[in-house]
């Protein structure tokens, strides 16, 4: 091993556990910065040292869960994982989580590696880590002030796509038209989707969602749409419509922010799951997951038990006790995702909301995209509103356009604060719905940390 | 008296929330006794009598089927500014409303010249606009403009167009000049992307009372209770660096 390379592993593993000891974040990404600092191959070189290669998990929704279903799947079948578990998905991130995974001489104590990756960043890593198998999620707006573009992130996945070895897979949703037709021409690809009609709806919600056939800029016409933009749509003008699925669901029944059943198929096999996960988007989730297994030669036994185990994780539905009133955190990132937690909430009786809304560079600096959110669906609802955040105010004026009533909303800028307050008008024993952006959560999780539950991120 | 209202290419111009512009507009004159027709004109049909148009933001390739469409209502469009319709395109609306806009990939998307303006895209290694904004409206009364930019193109004003306002925070029109947006008469451009008219409750009701004017002549537009928006109004403004009184 070059020195060069020794000492980028020896002071990413230190810079873990100062960071640890002096508890500066969680140590799931200062590690990669320095290792990478000091190695800009690191990547690289300790990818190629993952005996069965690496799997990459990319799309706007669903990687963490999807990454951490894959990963438990392959433990289920025996094998050793490396995974980037606290969602630290940029370069660092990765780099830390393999740093971390190695001994001292750079041997990895891993037989494959799973990697939820962001989307933007994917094509700038997929060169390095030559995963064996990709699994594109989906692809919705999402932080335009970072992404720029939903079309340039297709552009550059299309490219990465092309950067894969001979026998790498993609798994891809087929049901969202945008990541098929990225996907479509790959030399090995798994599609999947959702077949059970019933578990849709008619029409799009809105007309941002509409999406122009990427052959001829004419709207596709939809059979039956599950969320947003994904659905089974056909182009009326070339024809082009989604591939048909190799990997899919069947007879979906989703109970609300509770989970859902649903019967997977692929080739001759067929099997039942139950999961804990709340809400349809979920559903894609573990398809999703059944896609890369399936690709991966995972036997069927191993999938159920890793869907079965996998309980929401923190701010993806997970529920804790505080003060005698249950805390759900469903993580609210963009429009499409927002959409499908107030669908799963509309199923639930629901008496309280805790909205947080910041607008740090990892939530996406530009809030604009609350308007996108269909909060119109839900105005009859009679939950009392707390909202929060740096950018609380731009909600509370949403949600007053929405036609929610103003009198049961209530503005405080302290994340805290506003938890109380949330509390307080909560039946007791009752639940309450916390709805936060991205470092709102981070920020949830540490303030309820502090308070002494839940767990510190890196221990997750 | 009622309020007609329409919007251009609603499923293509919507990239960051347009239609809270629409929201916002629709019920600031309901909720002042004016009923409001909202018209959605898709690709390839006429261009329907109104007070206001509004044009939102799209992606380049939203924008190059939105444009031949827009080029060929434009005769119409220009009629029904002579009548005294309010125009007001945000984002990649307002590039369209001006003489041409000069893409990345040296292509050439026509707008309608509404705007004595001129949109040249530097290339994709020059950095995109991006960030929260705050400017000084030049229009009587309006005060502030609070927003998010995130543009590539950089546009440039002719001697027939004033700017819509002097940068306090952000880019505005180029980086450059520190001019924001642009305006002629009644119609309108400007960066401040998306829904603007939610957190900018001033501008909102100046453009309702010009598109009354058309056919009412000066109306009064009695006052909302507009606390949240202008707490809104603030903190934007102050997520963009400035800060305003009342905060
Ligand atoms: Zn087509």
């Amino acid at each position: 091993m070059p020195p060069r390379v020794w000492a980028a592993l020896t002071a990413g593993k230190l810079a873990a556990q100062l960071s640890r000891a002096f508890r500066i974040g969680g140590g799931t990404v200062v590690p990669g910065r320095v290792a990478r600092w000091l190695a800009p191959d690191l990547l690289r070189r300790l990818a190629r040292g993952l005996p069965h290669g690496a799997v990459v998990v990319t799309g706007t929704n669903g990687k963490t869960t999807t990454a951490r279903l894959v990963a438990s799947a392959l433990r289920a079948a025996g094998l050793r994982v490396v995974h980037n578990r606290a969602g630290a998905n940029l370069p660092a991130g990765l780099v830390s989580t393999l740093v971390l995974a190695a001994d001292g001489g750079g041997q990895l104590r891993a037989d494959v590696g799973v990697f939820e990756v962001d989307e933007a960043t994917f094509p700038r890593v997929a060169g390095e880590l030559k995963p064996r198998l990709v699994v594109l999620t989906n692809l919705f707006r999402d932080q335009l002030d970072r992404y720029a573009e939903v079309d340039r992130v297709a552009v550059g996945w299309r490219q990465a796509l092309q950067t894969l070895g001979g026998d790498a897979v993609v798994c891809f949703n087929a049901d969202d038209p945008q990541v098929a037709d990225v996907a479509r021409d790959a030399p090995r690809s798994v599609a999947f989707g959702i077949e059970d009609v019933e578990a849709g709806r008619e029409t799009l919600e809105d007309a941002a969602d509409v999406r122009y056939c990427y052959r001829c800029g004419v709207p596709y016409r939809y059979r039956v749409v599950f969320l947003s933009h994904v659905g089974h749509y056909t182009c009326p003008a070339c024809g082009t419509g989604r591939p048909r699925p190799a990997v899919r669901a069947e007879a979906v029944r989703v109970a609300g922010t509770s989970g859902f059943t649903a019967e997977l198929a692929w080739d001759g096999e067929r099997v039942a799951v139950l999961s804990e996960l709340p809400g349809l988007y979920n559903v894609y989730n573990v398809l999703a997951a059944a896609a890369a297994a399936h690709a991966l030669g995972i036997p069927p036994q191993a999938l159920l038990r890793a869907v079965q185990a996998t309980k929401p994780a923190f701010g993806r539905g997970e529920r804790l006790w505080w003060r005698g009133v249950l805390l759900q955190i469903l993580l609210v990132k963009n429009p499409a995702g927002f959409n499908e937690v107030l669908r799963a909430l509309r199923a639930e009786p629901v008496r309280s909301l805790w909205i947080a809304i910041h607008d740090r560079t990892a939530d996406g600096r530009d809030v604009s995209w609350l308007w996108d959110v269909d909060f119109e669906t839900v105005r009859e609802s009679k939950a009392w509103v707390t909202v929060t955040g740096l950018r609380a105010e731009d909600l509370a004026v949403r949600l007053k356009y929405a036609g929610w009533a103003e009198d049961r909303i209530a503005v405080h800028r302290d994340l805290l604060r506003a938890l109380e307050h949330a509390v307080a008008h909560t039946p007791a024993g009752g639940t309450l719905y916390c709805l936060p952006t991205y470092t709102a959560m981070l920020e949830l999780r540490a303030l309820l940390a502090r308070q002494g539950v839940a767990v510190a991120f890196w221990e997750d | 008296m009622d309020l007609r209202l329409a919007a251009l290419f609603p499923d293509l111009l919507n990239l960051y929330g347009d239609r809270g512009n629409v929201l916002v507009l629709q019920s600031r004159a309901r909720r002042r006794g004016i009923p409001v027709e909202v018209l959605p004109v898709g690709l390839g049909h006429p261009l329907p009598d109104a007070d206001l148009y509004l044009l939102g933001g799209g992606e380049d390739r939203q924008q190059a089927l939105v444009a031949p469409a827009l080029e060929a209502l434009r005769p119409q469009l220009e009629a029904a500014v002579r009548s005294g319709a309010v125009v007001l395109g945000v984002c990649g609306g307002y590039q369209l409303l001006g003489h041409a806009y000069y893409a990345a990939d040296g292509s050439v998307l026509r707008g309608v010249g509404l705007l004595d303006v001129v949109t040249r895209h530097p290339g994709h290694r020059a950095p995109r606009l991006v960030g929260n904004a705050a400017v000084a409206c030049v229009l009587d009364g309006v005060g502030t403009l609070v927003g998010f930019e995130n543009h590539g193109g950089r546009t440039w004003l002719g001697a027939n167009a004033r700017p819509l306002g002097r940068v306090l925070a952000g880019f505005g029109n180029n980086g450059r000049d520190r001019t924001e947006g642009a305006w002629a008469g009644t119609v309108f451009g400007t960066y401040l992307h998306g829904p603007l008219l939610p957190k900018n409750p001033a501008f909102a009701d100046y453009l309702l009372r010009l598109a009354l004017r058309r056919r009412f002549g000066d109306v009064h537009l009695s006052p909302l209770d507009d606390r949240w928006e202008h707490a809104a109004h603030v903190r934007a403004a102050e997520r963009a660096g400035v800060r305003l009184r009342g905060a």
